[in-house]
């Protein structure tokens, strides 16, 4: 399947893209995901294991499953107020 | 009012939003934009978000503080975009029957604000240079 994923911040501007596109097995995991950036985008490859990332505008784990078509994004450690 | 704006914030409004006959107590926190931060002199600030996500998080933070507090009303709002030294980056209403509950109230929304909802400052030091504000990750490679 196709996952689209936001970038914000420190990730979208040092992988020079708002929006990533990437392939995955079908029922991958945010893991999965996390792997996939670090391969692809090696600009992030340090620091993604210190990001977050959402399904459908909620934080989602690990282990948790990437419905097809899902609004995924990548969450930098956030610095709002 | 809506919780992100990219216009200037007006604390009136926001204390507007949450003033009550019910209420015996508001309390209004106001974030504004620092000129220096760890000795670094800073000429501007720059705020991104994810907005649907941070709209909702915010959402349900006051919900959140609502109940555990039993509040008469608490309102948020953070700015976006482009915010000059001086300038408020987020206000916080919070309005009670007593003092206590809207000074917890107060405190417990803009610490759980900072951890968790998706919006993110970029510092525009007076040197130039750009710094997106990632607090934990390492200071190497976030320049911006």
């Amino acid at each position: 399947m196709i996952v689209r994923v936001r970038l914000f911040a420190i990730a979208r501007h040092l992988a020079e893209r708002g929006l990533w596109e990437t392939t995955l097995p079908d029922q991958a995991t945010i893991a999965a995901l996390r792997r996939q950036l670090e391969r692809e985008i090696p600009a992030l490859a340090g620091l993604a294991n210190r990001f977050r990332f959402a399904i459908d505008a909620r934080y989602a784990g690990d282990c948790e499953q990437i419905p097809p078509g899902a609004d995924v994004a990548c969450i930098p450690p956030v610095s709002g107020g | 009012m809506n919780r992100l704006t990219y216009s200037p914030i007006d604390p009136g409004a926001a204390i507007a939003k949450v003033r009550s006959v019910d209420a015996g107590a508001v309390v209004l926190f106001l974030g504004t934009a620092r000129q220096s931060t760890a000795g670094r002199s800073t000429s501007s600030l720059d705020y991104e978000a994810y907005p649907e996500m941070a709209a909702k998080e915010l959402a349900a933070l006051e919900d959140e503080a609502r109940r555990r507090w039993n509040l008469v009303q608490c309102a948020i709002v953070h700015r976006l975009g482009h915010v000059e030294i001086g300038e408020i980056c987020v206000a916080i209403a919070v309005s009670s029957a007593h003092r206590q509950a809207a000074f917890e109230a107060g405190k417990w929304l803009i610490d759980e604000m900072k951890r968790t909802v998706p919006i993110w400052k970029c510092e525009n030091w007076a040197d130039g240079s750009s710094d997106w504000v990632h607090p934990g990750l390492s200071e190497e490679g976030t320049s911006g």
